[in-house]
């Protein structure tokens, strides 16, 4: 009785988290104008139609440089204030540490607006840079705290036998801290790449002619519903588990102690 | 390779407290030196300075003659075995015993060859392509010696290299510590809480505490004369028996003994191991004894002893294997296996 309520409770939960995109991926193949049941049959027409579209085209490309940039830019800063704040003794480090946290405590919106204030009095045009400095803001911090709770003692003991063994700074860095950070990095990398994907709000506030596609998104749903909406956002998705799959594949247990 | 190390009125802090205080050392070249004490003793400072992890505040320490106060550990002729071995899991056994060739800018080819020479030396032929997470925290600790060794160091500092291992593999490792000490003829300076180990390998231990040297000199020599209560108290189980200065030598509640001591303290404690103590006669009679808990070890018999003359001093005895005690003894000693110090003031 009671594991028949768990399997029953577990299908509740699951259903409660997978059906809105489950309905988004059936009814972005709807064979009609409208994506709400009913389901009037299947066609790939809303994909053929999104593939066909330029800008759409173009904000999805815009999308993708600006993740994988942002998140390159906010893994490197990332690092190096971790491997600062983890190696050497620095006066207010604790206070330090909190201040590269902060801004995941600070609304996007904020965060946003401060950007864009600062990007207007310096007479910063507004472009895919400025969103992609955003993203950095909005990233760096978790960049930061994965990095950081990585660098352990064991770490910390193989730098010293590199250093023992003859190793310069950099080449304890390249040789050893890095390779030993690896499944934190890639942890690190792909975590930012796909909150930067589904960003919306700094994108929107710091782009202007070039958009970010969440920002696409947003302006043909003041257009109305359309199944070509299903389609690109089952895309967006498509792209998301692809980058978790990737994760799971290069971090994949066996490969490492 | 191999040098002198010489530690030259080195004295080390971390914020109030002190950690070494006046240290001098000589180190012979190729000289097998461990520096025993308990935790929180110095022992492990100072092998951080020999190694160039932390600058004494005070003090010199010349390597080969040469002075390395200010030289860093990577450009110092010593390397390290640490404690947790601090092995490279991302590389191979090979890349790992290779690493400090590979800085010194050796070609690949005849690092690898050095690097498998060292896994052979160690008795890990044939595994230079395994991984340190396929290892056993023995071989690991292998690993750890070839890499420190495959640089060809002057002196190599050993940091509580066998701490990690279970007993058995301990004592086996110790043997072929010394062996390989032996046949690559480096100065190796050990550091360990374990006075057994220490006497296993060590052609002459350093006994530490508090941030000072207590004892050093051959083990046999620290073991049975040594210099200080606390040496004495570390190197070994200990009967202590306190003793106050008489007209004619010391007395003790077991009686008199007829013995020189040097110094003007009026009181003192009597040292004496338990082996040292008899069942029959010997120049000092301490008289008849009840055996109390009595156990068996292989090698000896631990018998607890409860002196008639002072039922309430109580002495552990190490008595000959062959048959069991009796219930009363009569115990004897010779005053050449006692070692006598002043009263330590709690």
């Amino acid at each position: 009785m009671t594991r028949l309520l768990a399997w029953l409770y577990l299908l509740l939960a699951y259903g409660f988290i997978l059906l809105p995109v489950g309905a988004l991926v059936l009814f972005s193949f709807q064979d009609g104008r409208l994506p709400v049941p009913p389901f009037q049959g299947v066609s790939l027409r809303w994909y053929a139609d999104v593939l066909g579209d330029r800008d759409l085209m173009a904000a999805l490309l815009n999308s993708a440089l600006v993740a994988s940039g942002s998140s390159a830019v906010a893994c490197a800063l990332g690092f190096l204030a971790a491997y600062g704040l983890a190696r050497h003794v620095l006066p207010g480090a604790a206070l330090l540490r909190a201040i590269l946290v902060l801004p995941l405590a600070v609304s996007t919106l904020i965060v946003g607006l401060g950007l864009l204030i600062v990007a207007s009095r310096l007479g910063v045009g507004l472009s895919l840079w400025t969103a992609g400095m955003g993203h950095v803001v909005i990233n760096l911090p978790l960049c930061f705290a994965i990095l950081y709770a990585s660098m352990g003692d064991q770490q910390r003991n193989a730098e010293r036998a590199a250093r023992d063994l003859g190793a310069s700074e950099g080449q304890v860095i390249r040789l050893v801290t890095v390779p030993m950070l690896r499944p934190a990095l890639v942890a690190a990398f792909f975590l930012s790449v796909t909150l930067s994907w589904d960003e919306f709000i700094v994108s929107f506030l710091l782009t202007r002619f070039d958009v970010t596609l969440p920002v696409e998104i947003w302006s043909m749903l003041r257009s109305g519903l359309s199944p070509r909406l299903n389609a690109i956002g089952s895309l967006v998705f498509l792209v998301s588990i692809a980058v978790v799959a990737a994760v799971e594949l290069v971090l994949r247990p066996g490969r490492r102690p | 390779m191999t040098a002198p190390v010489t530690l030259d009125r080195v004295a080390h802090s971390f914020g109030p407290h002190r950690a070494l205080g006046d240290i001098r050392l000589e180190i012979a070249a190729g000289e097998y030196v461990v520096l025993l004490g308990p935790s929180g003793c110095g022992k492990t400072t100072l092998l951080s300075i020999l190694g160039g992890f932390v600058r004494p505040d005070q003090g010199r320490v010349l390597i080969g003659g040469r002075d390395v106060t200010a030289v860093p550990p990577a450009r110092r002729p010593t390397t390290t075995v640490f404690q947790d071995y601090a092995l490279f899991p991302h590389m191979t056994l090979r890349d790992n015993v290779g690493f400090g060739l590979r800085m010194a800018g050796v070609a690949r080819a005849r690092r690898h060859e050095a690097a498998d020479r060292q896994l052979a030396l160690v008795g890990l032929e044939g595994a230079g392509g395994k991984r340190p997470h396929e290892l056993s925290g023995g071989q690991r600790q292998r690993v750890a010696l070839a890499r420190a060794l495959a640089v060809e160091p002057e002196v190599l500092l050993l940091d509580e290299p066998l701490g990690a291992l279970d007993l058995k593999l301990r004592r086996s490792m110790q043997d072929e510590l010394k062996a390989i000490q032996r046949r690559v003829g480096t100065t190796f300076v050990h550091v360990t809480h374990d006075q057994e180990e220490a006497m296993a390998i060590a052609d002459r231990i350093v006994v530490m505490n508090a941030g000072r040297i207590e004892d050093q000199g051959p083990p046999d020599r620290v073991y049975r004369r040594p210099a200080s209560l606390f040496a004495a108290g570390f190197m070994g189980e200990m009967n202590r028996i306190p003793a106050r200065r008489g007209p004619a030598g010391v007395e003790t509640p077991l009686g008199p003994l007829p013995v020189a001591v040097p110094g003007d303290a009026a009181r003192l404690t009597l040292c004496l191991r338990p082996e040292a103590l008899r069942d029959g006669s010997g120049a000092w009679d301490l008289g008849p004894a009840r055996v109390g808990d009595l156990a068996f070890f292989g090698t000896h018999f631990r018998a607890h002893l409860i002196p008639e003359r002072a039922p309430d001093l109580r002495l552990v005895a190490h008595l000959p294997p062959d048959r069991a005690p009796d219930s009363v003894l009569r115990l004897a000693v010779d005053p050449a296996e006692l070692s006598i110090f002043p009263e330590e003031v709690p």
